[in-house]
């Protein structure tokens, strides 16, 4: 029997906007912004804000289309349009700009694909990404994803609990971190588009944040296979913290005893730290991480502490003074 | 120099030069609002707007500083003519980057504008430099050069150095990895003023006394 998890901030069916009312209300807001031209052309200019109401998940029809269980997480705010999550990227294997991945991920390749784990665990072993495909049962979450530039979005993710992947390996009581490792490869990721950071990209959580519910392994969005700006085939989503923990394309999974140095933390750590939880108290020494602009609104938003996941994951950092583990 | 300079063209003290340069320079502009308008600057457009009326004092300042080296490499003395108008429609793009910032992107959100201005680098030096720009500005009109005195004027006009460096450091520090246009535009300001150096020392600076010989 299916259990179905209702956490404090998921959104009961009922209360979904169903798709034909919605775009109902869409086409009524379109025809009265459209009698104001100017204004019109500064809403889905400016803002979009047209179309912020909350919407079901529709396939874009672009990819392959992925079997999910059911949505088993999802915040009750409107999506980001797809276009938006699929043109505005940072992936800087394939650029600094944030339309550069869209541009320049064709080459990437992400199919066939191995994703190794090893480490300290009882049978490391190498996956491939259409085994895991076919034998994971997969799930639809729907999560806010807070960039560390203080903007947002809201992602119809598709995956399976990390948790799930480091049961098939039985980590080591001697494991206390892992370690995650993006793909580098000139070929599929040619040099002259990288923008100047070091690679592989490294990214790393505590075990017990691995092992959290809410941490993802994502293998598709909205419903399709992962574009490949968006770290296709396979990539880590954790929605409390900031988005470049959530590191893309990963070939690598190590289970280590000593804390990883992950790629930002390595190249600024003044600016980014290990943790890297998204809280609106402790600013980015060049801007404040009060507030954010969720990608297609005019006004910011006030930042949520942990992105608004503080019930299911304060209790992950009672003795940690956030302050100094930013 | 061995190449023989091109006599100044006639056109260059003609009446419509002046006009022409404000409506050349006031393309950039056109074509921002025209995509912010229409929904070019998706998915993220005023980010796009504040970064683009960024870039664009950026350019037009290296263009005002350009004007100087231009016309000691030409010969071509009614160039300066100008230098104020240039200077004039930078201060005016900085004047929009200031406001698309303060407006657009923060709301005129008074707590995060203040700790800006006084915790952050970066947005401090943009805004000693758009102080700068503004006190360039307003001494502009004749009226006002005659009052200074053209030595007090000079003087206090070369502030345009600090203005540009400080503003391309604004850029530079903006940035989260590497350095990209505001690189560009770092060797740049740096060439142009090389450029601007006496010309015994620009001599010395690229080698060989009294020739470009070598």
């Amino acid at each position: 029997m299916p259990v179905h998890r209702r956490s404090p901030w998921s959104l009961p069916d009922s209360e979904v906007t169903p798709p034909a009312l919605f775009r109902a209300r869409r086409r009524f807001l379109k025809a009265g912004a459209g009698s104001l031209a100017l204004s019109a052309g500064l809403a889905s200019g400016l803002g979009g804000w047209v179309g912020a109401a909350r919407a079901a998940v529709e396939r874009p029809g672009k990819l392959a289309p992925l079997e999910v269980t059911g949505t088993t997480h999802r915040v009750d705010e409107a999506l980001t349009d797809y276009e938006a999550v699929t043109t505005y990227n940072n992936f800087y294997e394939f650029g600094a700009g944030k339309e550069d991945p869209a541009e320049n991920a064709h080459t990437l390749k992400p199919r066939p694909w191995t994703l190794s784990v090893d480490g300290l665990v009882a049978r490391p072993r190498t996956f491939d990404v259409a085994d895991l495909l076919a034998t994971q049962p997969l799930e639809e979450r729907i999560y806010r994803l807070r960039c560390v530039e203080a903007w947002s979005m809201v992602i119809p993710w598709i995956g399976f609990p990390l948790a799930a992947l480091l049961d098939r390996v039985e980590p080591l009581g001697s494991a206390r971190y892992v370690r995650f490792e993006s793909l580098i490869d000139d070929e599929r990721m040619p040099p002259r588009n990288r923008a100047p950071i070091s690679y592989p990209y490294v990214e790393g959580l505590r075990l017990d944040e691995a092992r959290h519910d809410l941490t993802l392994l994502a293998v598709g969005l909205y419903g399709e296979v992962l574009p490949n700006q968006s770290g296709a085939p396979i990539r880590l989503v954790v929605p409390w913290k900031y988005g470049f923990k959530s590191i893309k394309s990963v070939v690598r999974i190590s289970l280590v005893e000593d804390r990883p140095l992950n790629t930002w933390q390595a190249l600024q750590p003044s600016e980014y730290g290990f943790y890297a939880n998204v809280n609106p108290e402790v600013d980015h020494p060049r801007w404040s991480q009060a507030r954010e602009r969720r990608i297609g609104e005019f006004f910011r938003r006030e930042t949520l502490m942990f992105n608004g996941y503080g019930e299911a994951v304060a209790d992950l950092y009672r003795d940690l003074d956030l302050t100094k583990w930013y | 120099m061995v190449l023989k300079r091109p006599p100044e063209p006639k056109w260059l003290g003609a009446r419509w030069v002046p006009p022409a340069t404000v409506a050349l320079c006031l393309v950039p502009l056109a074509v921002l609002i025209g995509q912010a308008l229409t929904g070019a600057l998706f998915p993220n457009p005023i980010e796009a707007l504040v970064r683009g009326l960024g870039d664009w004092t950026l350019r037009l300042l290296l263009l005002t500083l350009a004007i100087t080296p231009a016309r000691r490499l030409t010969g071509w003395t009614r160039l300066v003519r100008l230098r104020r108008t240039i200077g004039l429609i930078t201060f005016a793009y900085a004047v929009l980057h200031v406001l698309a910032y303060v407006g657009l992107d923060q709301a005129f959100h008074l707590p995060t504008l203040w700790a800006d201005i006084t915790k952050r680098a970066f947005i401090i030096l943009g805004m000693v430099s758009f102080a700068i720009l503004a006190v360039l500005a307003a001494t502009s009109p004749k009226a006002v050069v005659r009052r200074l005195g053209g030595r007090r004027w000079r003087r206090l006009h070369r502030l345009i150095y600090p203005a540009a460096i400080l503003g391309v450091i604004h850029h530079a520090m903006m940035v989260r990895a590497g350095w990209g246009t505001a690189g560009e535009h770092a060797v740049i300001l740096a060439l142009l003023l090389v450029l601007r150096l006496p010309k015994p020392r620009l001599a010395g600076v690229f080698g060989g006394r009294g020739g470009a010989e070598g």
